[in-house]
Formats: C-alpha cells, structure tokens, sequence
C-alpha cells in the first residue's frame, strides 16, 4: 500500500506546521495541482482521442454517429488510403522519415563540430560567428524560403529531395545546444591533456570530447528531427512532385481536395492519426533519456 | 618548448576547420538567400509594349518602390492587425497555462505528474498541420462531438470558423502546440531552484500560494521572459495553421497573416519583387522588436540586481 506510506510521511513531518490539522485526503494528494494538471492533459489529449475514433468510422458514420463513439470502418479507411493514388500515403511517411532521419544526423554533425569549436577554442571572431549564426533564428522562415526556391531553381535544384534537406542542415538553434552542452560537459583540461600527449585536434574531438557531449547531441537530434519532421512552408515552396512530399505537405494537398468532396474527410483523418501514431511512439520511447532540461539551455554541471 | 611551438598552429586553425561546414551552410542557405531578397526587394519587371517577345520584360531598378507599395498595402497591415489581436490571446494564453501547469508540477504530493507532464508536452512532436487538421475537424459543425452536444442541450452554436471566434479557435490551436514546450522551459528553472530558498518560508508558515507568488515566479523570472519572447516571434511567423484551416472556411483570405501575404504575392501574383520587400519588413521589424525586447530585459535585470 504505496498510498499510506506517503500518507504516514506528511504527518510524521507534520510537526513543522502543526498549526492546523488538515483532512487526511488533502495531506495524501495536493488535490489543486493534481486536478489542474489532469485537466491539462484531457486538452491535450482530447483532439488525438478524437481523431484516433473518427479514424475508426466510416464516411457515413463519421457524419451521422455521436464522434466519440467508435465506429466500424478502421479496416476500410486504412485501405482507402493505401489504395489512394497507389498508395502514395506511405510514400509521404517514408520521405517524411528520410528528410528527417537524414536531415537531423546531418545537421547534428554539423551542431557537433560547430558548437565544440565555438565551447573549447578562443579565436579571433568567435563571438561575432556565434551571434550571426543565432541572428538566423530570429529569421522568419518565409524571407529564407523563396529566394532559396529561387536561388535553387537557377541551380535546377527545386522539387528534389535535395531541395528541401540542405536548407535544413544548420540550424542556429542546435549549434547553441551544441555550443552549451560543449562547455558544460568537456573540460578544458580533458581537452590540453590530450594535446600533451601529442593527439591531433582532431583525434581528441572524436576520442575525448565527442563522447562526452553524446547525451547533448541526442537532443539536438530529436530537437532537429522533429523541427523538420513539422515543417510544411518549405516543402510547400520547394516541391510540387507529390511523389517527394513529406507527410505534412501531403496531409495538406488532401484536405484542400477533401474541402469539395467530404468523402475524402474519413482518408484525412485516418491519414492524420496514421500520422501522429509514430510520433507518440517515438516520443513515449525517447522521453526516458531526452534530457528535456538540455532544450531550454540548461545544464547541469 | 616543442609543445608550444607546434600547438600554435595546429590550435588556431583548428576553430576554423570545424567551423567550416557551418561557415558553408550558412553562406549558401542564410546570407546568400538574405541578401538575394534584399537585391529583389529593390528590382521589378519592366514591362514595355504589350509585353510580348524577347526582352520586352526587362528587369530593372525599383529604387523604394516595392516598400513603398508594401507599406502602403493593406493587406499587408491588415493581416500584422490580425496577428497582433491573434498574439494578444495566444501569449498570455499560453504563457499563462505554461506557468500554472509548471507550479502545479513542482508543488509537493501531485499525482500522476509524469503521465500529465508528457500529456500536456505531447502536441509539441505533433505538426502544426495535423495539429490544425485535428482541431479544424473538431470546430466543423457536422463532424464535432462538442456540436453534437450544444445541440443535445438545445445551446447556441456559434460558428467557430468565422469573425470574432476565428482567433479564438486559431489561438486554441497555437495555445495547444506550445504550452507544453514553453511548460517545460519554466519547470526546468523551477527545479533548478534550491530547497532551501523554500525551507525558511515554510517553517515561517507560508501557504504554497504564496511561495508560488513571493518566491517561485520572480526566480524564474528570466526564464519567463525567454519564453515570452520566443513566444513573440513565432506568432508573428504564424503560416501553416491558418493555411491548413484555410479548405475549411470561406472566410480565411489567402493573405490572413503577413506570412501568407508574401506567399500570396510571390506565388499566386508571382510578383517576387514585392514579396521580397515585404519579407525584408517583416525581417527587420522581427529584429528591431528582438533586440529592443531583449535590451529592456536585460536593463530591468541590471537594475534589479543594482537595487
């Protein structure tokens, strides 16, 4: 019995503040907290509840039956989609995966390098680098976006796979992650010891300080991942081959069909929740060595 | 003395090799791009004649008057008015859950508290797209359990996809996607607070209320004002929600935020000349508004710890 264990423990310590004696239920669990943030989470939660039955429904029941009752046509739906346009659903995953996957390992070698550079070495311009790197944060992604569609249309790049993963290598806000993580976890003394020892620089970034900046990097990986996984306004500029859209774009191009056929509304939705299904599994898989602290800067020394 | 000899060389230009990959991207996919849009914000087309056969589209200097025409489009203002009412509900909104669910966390004896954290932090890995699709489905009277229930209890249904309620039900959507992340950011400095600030305020009898207010809320002030900013930026940059509720509604322009604006300008009028005027004034009006905020952030720090 968990429950009175912790209800032993606040009475023990009740001494401290016995100025009242407070009902047995309040001292087990703070009920104001515990409500507030149950309540948070049936938010949150609700759309994906949602979408995850009306993907059960067929196109008449999604119209006719009360939403959150499921319905009988998951089967169905689920072959509508691989059927629509060959199967091109999957096709959109699988470029999502590839622009993703790819994109995030690509650019956390390039946090990697960046961020232990700008950590361990003072050079001559080492600040400026690093605030103009960060400048391209505050870059509203559109003012990037078309003169590189334009700029890679004179290169005869656009609607290619190319298109959209290279913009996306660097990223100013992993090279920051990187760059904090770097100092925080690789002394500089682990670094001038192996320089004693006569180790190129190079061997004692990927033998000394690379593996101390792993639990970092990993975060700039998911960080990096899911930034491009949600991306939509640059795909949406660069392709019009829907053969190389990613999952977003190809959501999008499906409801602006469905929007005059409400028939296609029951392959969105499925589609959606076929979606988001990955997403939560990677995320409830991941949540236990992502150090989510990493992701507002801080870091524990 | 080898050691310091050789090392000179091989230390200084080491930062730069590493730095290379970065140095390239950036040249090709920032500064490139950048200072492409601003060449453009400063040409148009020429027209002469009909416009018809080789070398009747001329490419020439526009001097202001791409911005001039920006500036003086409403389009373009009415869509900065809109996201400014929009960002009015979003950042307080956000902002405001973000904190409270952070304090609730990080008050003693919660229950459930991993479950719920991951919950409330969840729609962070889900696009804005889907998170868009999701909700739009949600506001869509024929589809919606909320619709169904307002008109089992024979309840007003208001129309959620026009007028007023629009940014209502755009706000919900942003507030949704970004109250976990931003709940996480200020959890994070909460827990980086040591006990003992607390240990003297509770022996003193203070109730959680008031830890919350007195102590908690002020420590992580500048973690507060991190969010607060990021939070800004984003919602000036708001696209892909309202382009994906956009197949939903009649009454979503093509230009609803100063985002779409220059989508619509470079793509639909294929005018890239004024989109990259307008791209540039909504780059520096980001920049300007940054680096004020963060300057007065930063004197107010300076002056709290010069009290």
């Amino acid at each position: 019995m968990s429950s009175l264990a912790v209800h032993k423990a606040p009475s023990a310590a009740g001494t401290t503040g016995a100025t009242q004696s407070r009902p047995p239920l309040r001292s087990r669990i703070a009920l104001v907290p515990t409500i507030t943030l149950v309540l948070g989470a049936i938010y949150t939660l609700l759309p994906v509840a949602w979408v995850i039955i009306a993907s059960t429904k067929s196109g008449r029941e999604l119209f006719s039956t009360f939403t959150f009752l499921p319905g009988t046509g998951l089967a169905d739906n689920i072959k509508q989609l691989n059927a629509y346009r060959d199967g091109v659903y999957w096709k959109w995953m699988g470029n999502s995966a590839l622009y993703a996957g790819l994109g995030a390992l690509l650019s956390t070698v390039v946090s990697s390098f960046s961020g232990y550079a700008l950590a361990t070495y003072r050079f001559r311009g080492r600040e400026t680098m690093f605030n103009v790197l960060l400048a391209g944060v505050l870059m509203p992604p559109i003012i990037l976006a078309i003169p590189q569609y334009l700029l890679l249309a004179k290169a005869d790049l656009t609607d290619s796979y190319l298109s959209v993963m290279l913009p996306q290598i660097l990223s100013p806000y992993g090279v920051y992650l990187a760059r904090i993580y770097a100092a925080a976890a690789v002394p500089g003394d682990v670094v001038e010891a192996g320089r004693m020892d006569g180790a190129s620089e190079w061997r004692i970034f990927t033998r000394v300080a690379l593996p101390m900046m792993v639990p970092g990097l990993v975060t700039v990986f998911l960080f990096q991942f899911v930034a491009i996984w949600n991306n939509f306004l640059l795909p949406y500029i660069m392709l019009s081959d829907d053969e190389k859209f990613p999952i977003t774009l190809g959501l999008y191009t499906l409801l602006e069909q469905g929007s005059n056929q409400p028939a296609l509304y029951t392959l969105v939705i499925t589609g959606a929740f076929l979606a988001v299904l990955p997403l939560i599994a990677l995320f409830l898989v991941i949540q236990r060595f992502w150090s989510l602290d990493l992701l507002s800067g801080a870091v524990k020394s | 003395m080898t050691t310091a000899r050789r090392r000179p060389y091989g230390v200084k230009g080491a930062p730069y090799a590493f730095l290379l990959p970065a140095t390239i991207l950036f040249a090709l996919f920032f500064a490139l791009p950048i200072g492409y849009a601003v060449y453009l914000s400063f040409r148009k087309v020429h027209v002469s004649g009909l416009g018809l056969g080789s070398g009747a589209r001329k490419e020439v200097w526009a001097g202001l008057e791409n911005y001039t025409d920006a500036v003086t489009d409403n389009e373009l203002l009415d869509g900065a008015l809109r996201v400014l009412g929009y960002g009015c509900i979003v950042v307080p909104v956000m902002l405001g859950l973000a904190l409270l669910f952070a304090l609730m966390l990080d008050s003693d004896k919660v229950r459930f508290a991993p479950f719920t954290r991951l919950a409330i932090f969840l729609p962070y890995a889900i696009p804005g797209v889907v998170a868009a699709l999701m909700w739009g489905f949600l506001y869509l009277p024929d589809v919606s359990p909320f619709y169904y229930l307002l008109q089992k209890l024979h309840m007003p249904q208001p129309n959620l996809l026009d007028g007023g309620p629009l940014y209502l039900a755009m706000a919900n959507i942003a507030v949704w996607g970004g109250t976990g992340f931003n709940m996480i950011v200020i959890y994070t400095s909460l827990q980086s607070i040591p006990a003992e600030v607390y240990e003297a305020a509770k022996l003193d009898g203070a109730t959680p209320l008031q830890i919350a207010l007195k102590i908690k809320i002020p420590m992580v002030a500048p973690s507060l004002v991190l969010t607060f900013f990021f939070s800004i930026i984003a919602t000036l940059q708001v696209f892909n929600e309202p382009m994906t509720l956009k197949p939903l509604t009649n009454s979503l322009p093509l230009t609803w935020s100063p985002l779409m604006n220059v989508y619509a300008d470079a793509f639909r009028k294929g005018d890239i000349y004024q989109a990259a005027s307008e791209a540039v004034i909504i780059a520096l009006a980001t920049l300007v508004l940054s680096f004020g905020f963060l300057r007065a952030a930063n004197r107010r720090q300076k002056q709290e710890a010069t009290r």
